[in-house]
């Protein structure tokens, strides 16, 4: 049915690849938006960072410093914001992009041009967000960034929200536009696009814990919408959906939002623990251990994650039974996380162990990320957790399963198929200073959170008793040396983008598996325009 | 299909500039917003112009974005696999609208089930009932909030249900036109899908007059949480039938310009499947926002 007019560009279409501006700006290639992602993040994760350098700087020591109380309530706010939607989630989606495609066979993602625009509405979304901490910081008046908390509880938000709440508002509504797309994307590209004989269950495991972290974002993103919808027609038309008086309810907000919250934490989660399943196989040099167990395991995490949000609100106030329910499925969360990281271990079991730099950091994550778990355990059990919440010691939790765990699972990853991206191997030395570095400092600046955690320091305060200023000071020492760390990242990654440095073959790892080692180092711009045909 | 090969477009200026137009939909409704419904704001700019801009910006782009798909599609581009990929795309769209819908239904059952019988005095509730709103009684549809204000309640046999019967009917319509679309019967299919999109409109016009009712009668947005939750349900559920009622007329007249066939005939599924959701979004708000 092909009609003359449309028919002249059905032939040229993978002669030459797109160059200047104009690539990056219009893409529709995977591999040039996972590469767009992963800057982008990489950038929002020094934006973030400097945040958190200005929190800590005010905490070095006790009494006040550097900036009022209100603007360190609006750099913990924006700061966790930018780290959870800008740096964590964009990164594991340029990872998807990048390596998804090349892992089950497909010539591109399923939809292209959708996934171009994934991208393109995030620069735009925390542009809005940043520009409302640039304006408190230096617009005339200052009026007030964000400043309630990244978890944005009403009625702090609704009632008492600054005025650029509403740009808040839109732009979570875009980074959730955002979100469901490269989603569908995803899971479109797994169910759709797989090479004859790439069986599901012979999917390498990233591209499930992606697929299920998919399913997860595209059930939950739309309720984190329904959230801040409530929130806008509360704040500006009159409605009372978290007004008691109006025969709403404040915890209801908080009902909606850690129905996405904690999902939402396991989006952050998933993909890495496929990442750790690619890479300590690869350098233990057996196969991964329990592969279909880790398949189940993924699954049974991603729905009971759906069952047990109200653990962030034992101290809200709810009815025994409802308590009694969310502690136990909590605790029951852990199991499966437990056979993963037994899984992990096992595979390293009698190995023949190398430690190349993606390694060191898979076995930091498996030993620090198993850290924030045991945490998380502690706080699951509910009147253990009225001593805990709103403490340090959360902060020191989610901040070992956040930055020791999706973290450096991400720059495992990196280094792991940063020969595949560039086509040269990262520099060891750097990369090994980056590594020591990292692990010394992030273990400084958290460990330390759950003593003062336990002796009852509050979270999100920017004043502390006097008993808490030893600590503090370590944990900013901590806090400013691993920040310094991230900048030979920096380096290395440039240094990778400009092609400086040894070479990688198709295979630099020798352990390594997968389809997307028989492609050439760098990866040309179109692979497996005809899929290949798995054994 | 004319093609086996997977149809990766050359790169497209419609993303970034679609993006465009949604930042400054979003920038500029945001202000709007404030600048419609808060009398204090001294605005650096007005926020409305910059929203219609964004809004017209965006739905233009959308529409050449789509004239390039359409034109891929009539020109024999698009294999099966990636009719494939079109389909379970929207219907993992589908999911995640109903996943929307979830969140204020769930809203719903949580106010009816828990918060009301809390404020007058169950469970834990009899400390806030005692000392904030001794005088609250439970109820629904709530009549009367805990601050005093009161409101009427929508019934459900008047239009509401002429509307479920409506969009009833118009399911079944949509349903003999792509019968009718399959079997390459091209009458039927164009009399019922105009058929459907009439009914859209009427179901959408009674909606309309249902508002103006209620407002007469005191049923307001900001009458508390009975108000709050049926202006979003009805609201939302009445923005996707919009949506559906254009999309269903975007498909008809493709249908008039010959570009379905029996096996190339993704987007008037998708209209077709759309429909289908908001028909059954609107049976769930029937029954538990208007009847029970
Ligand atoms: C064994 C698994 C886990 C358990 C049992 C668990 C349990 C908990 C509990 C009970 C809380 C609430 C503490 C409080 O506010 O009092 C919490 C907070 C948190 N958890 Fe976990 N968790 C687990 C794994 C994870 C993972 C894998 C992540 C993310 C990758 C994560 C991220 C968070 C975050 C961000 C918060 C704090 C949210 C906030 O209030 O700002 N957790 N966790
Ligand atoms: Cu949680």
């Amino acid at each position: 049915m092909s009609t003359a007019a449309a028919t002249h560009d059905d032939h040229h279409d993978h002669h030459h690849a797109p160059t200047g501006l104009k690539r990056w700006l219009f893409s529709t290639n995977h591999k040039d938006i996972g590469t767009l992602y992963l800057w982008f993040s990489f950038a929002m994760f020094l934006v973030g960072g400097f945040m958190a350098m200005v929190i800590r700087a005010e905490l070095l020591e006790p009494g006040m410093q550097f900036v009022d109380p209100e603007f360190f309530n609006q750099m913990t706010t924006v700061h966790g914001l930018v780290m959870v939607f800008g740096a964590v989630m964009p990164a594991t989606v340029g990872l998807a992009n990048w390596m998804i495609p090349l892992m089950i066979g497909a010539p591109d993602m399923a939809l292209p041009r959708m996934n171009n625009w994934s991208f393109w509405i995030l620069p735009f979304a925390f542009g809005i967000l940043i520009f409302a901490v640039l304006m408190s910081a230096f617009g005339a008046g200052n009026p007030s960034a964000p400043n309630f908390g990244w978890t944005f509880y009403a009625p702090l938000s609704t009632k008492y929200g600054p005025a650029s709440t509403d740009l808040f508002i839109l732009s979570v509504h875009m980074m959730g536009i955002s979100s469901i797309m490269g989603a569908i994307n995803v899971v479109v590209t797994v169910f759709n696009m797989r090479a004859p004989g790439m069986t599901l269950m012979k999917m390498p495991l990233f591209v499930w814990t992606w697929l299920i972290t998919a399913f997860l974002l595209i059930a939950v993103i739309p309720v984190l919408a329904g959230a801040v919808t409530m929130m806008l027609t509360d704040r500006h038309f009159g409605t009372s959906f978290f007004d008691a008086a109006g025969g709403g309810d404040p915890v209801l907000f908080q009902h909606v939002f850690w129905f996405f919250g904690h999902p939402e934490v396991y989006i952050m989660i998933l993909p890495s623990f496929g990442i750790v399943s690619a890479i300590i196989p690869a350098f233990a040099r057996k196969p991964l251990f329990g592969y279909a167990s880790m398949v189940y395991a993924t699954a049974s995490i991603a729905l009971l994650s759906f069952v047990v949000w109200a653990h962030h609100m034992f101290t809200v106030g709810m009815p025994l039974a409802g308590t009694l329910f969310f502690m136990y499925m909590t605790m029951l969360i852990s199991v499966p996380t437990g056979v993963k990281v037994f899984n992990w271990v096992a595979t390293m079991w009698r190995g023949s162990l190398t430690f190349e730099l993606p390694m060191k950091w898979a076995i930091a994550f498996v030993i620090l990320f198993t850290c924030g778990g045991l945490s998380g355990l502690m706080l699951a059990i509910t009147p253990v957790d009225f001593q805990y919440h709103d403490t340090y010691f959360v902060v020191a939790h989610f901040h070992y399963v956040l930055v020791t765990g999706a973290i450096f699972s991400i720059f495992a990853a990196a280094y792991y198929w940063l020969p595949k991206w560039s086509g040269v191997m990262p520099s060891k030395l750097l990369g090994e200073l980056h590594f020591w570095n990292s692990l010394i400092s992030a273990n400084l600046l958290f460990f330390p959170m759950h003593f003062v955690g336990l002796a009852g320091m509050p979270r999100r305060y920017a004043d502390y008793a006097l008993q808490f200023a030893d600590y503090n000071f370590w944990i900013s020492i901590g806090g400013f040396w691993f920040g310094l760390s991230q900048v030979i990242f920096l380096i290395v990654a440039i240094r990778c983008a400009m092609k400086k440095g040894e070479p990688a073959p198709a295979k630099p790892w020798d352990g390594a598996e997968g389809l997307e080692w028989e492609v050439p180092s760098p990866a040309p711009f179109h692979t497996f325009d005809t899929p290949p045909v798995i054994k | 299909m004319a093609t086996d090969k997977y149809y990766v477009p050359e790169s497209s200026p419609w993303p970034l500039t679609a993006s465009i137009g949604l930042c400054m939909t979003a920038v500029g409704g945001a202000h709007f917003i404030q600048q419609s419904t808060m009398a204090d704001m001294a605005p650096s700019f007005s926020g409305k112009p910059l929203f219609f801009l964004g809004l017209a910006w965006l739905l233009v782009v959308l529409a050449l974005w789509w004239r390039d798909t359409i034109k891929e599609s009539v020109g024999g581009l698009h294999s099966n696999q990636l009719g494939g990929s079109y389909r379970q795309g929207m219907l993992w769209f589908i999911f995640s609208e109903v996943m929307f819908f979830a969140a204020f239904f769930g809203a719903m059952f949580y106010t009816r089930w828990l918060i009301i019988p809390w404020l007058s005095g169950e469970g834990s509730g009899a400390m806030t009932h005692e000392l904030l709103w001794p005088n609250f009684q439970a109820m629904w549809p709530l009549t009367e909030t805990p601050d005093g204000t009161t409101t009427t309640p929508m019934g459900a046999w008047g239009l509401p249900a002429i509307n479920t019967a409506i969009l009833l009917v118009s399911s079944v319509t949509l349903t003999i036109a792509h019968h009718a679309l399959l079997e390459g019967k091209r009458g039927t299919l164009i009399l019922f899908q105009a058929a459907t999109v009439v009914l859209g409109v009427i179901f959408l016009g009674l909606q309309a007059l249902e508002y103006v009712h209620a407002y007469d009668m005191g049923l307001t947005l900001d009458a508390g949480i009975y108000g709050s939750l049926f202006f979003l349900l009805t609201g939302f559920h009445g923005a996707h039938v919009t949506i559906g009622t254009i999309f269903l007329f975007i498909t008809l007249i493709r249908v008039l310009k010959g570009h379905f066939s029996e096996d190339n005939c993704f987007a008037w599924e998708a209209g077709a499947w759309y429909w289908h959701f908001v028909d059954v979004v609107w049976l769930f708000l029937f029954v538990t926002v208007y009847w029970l």
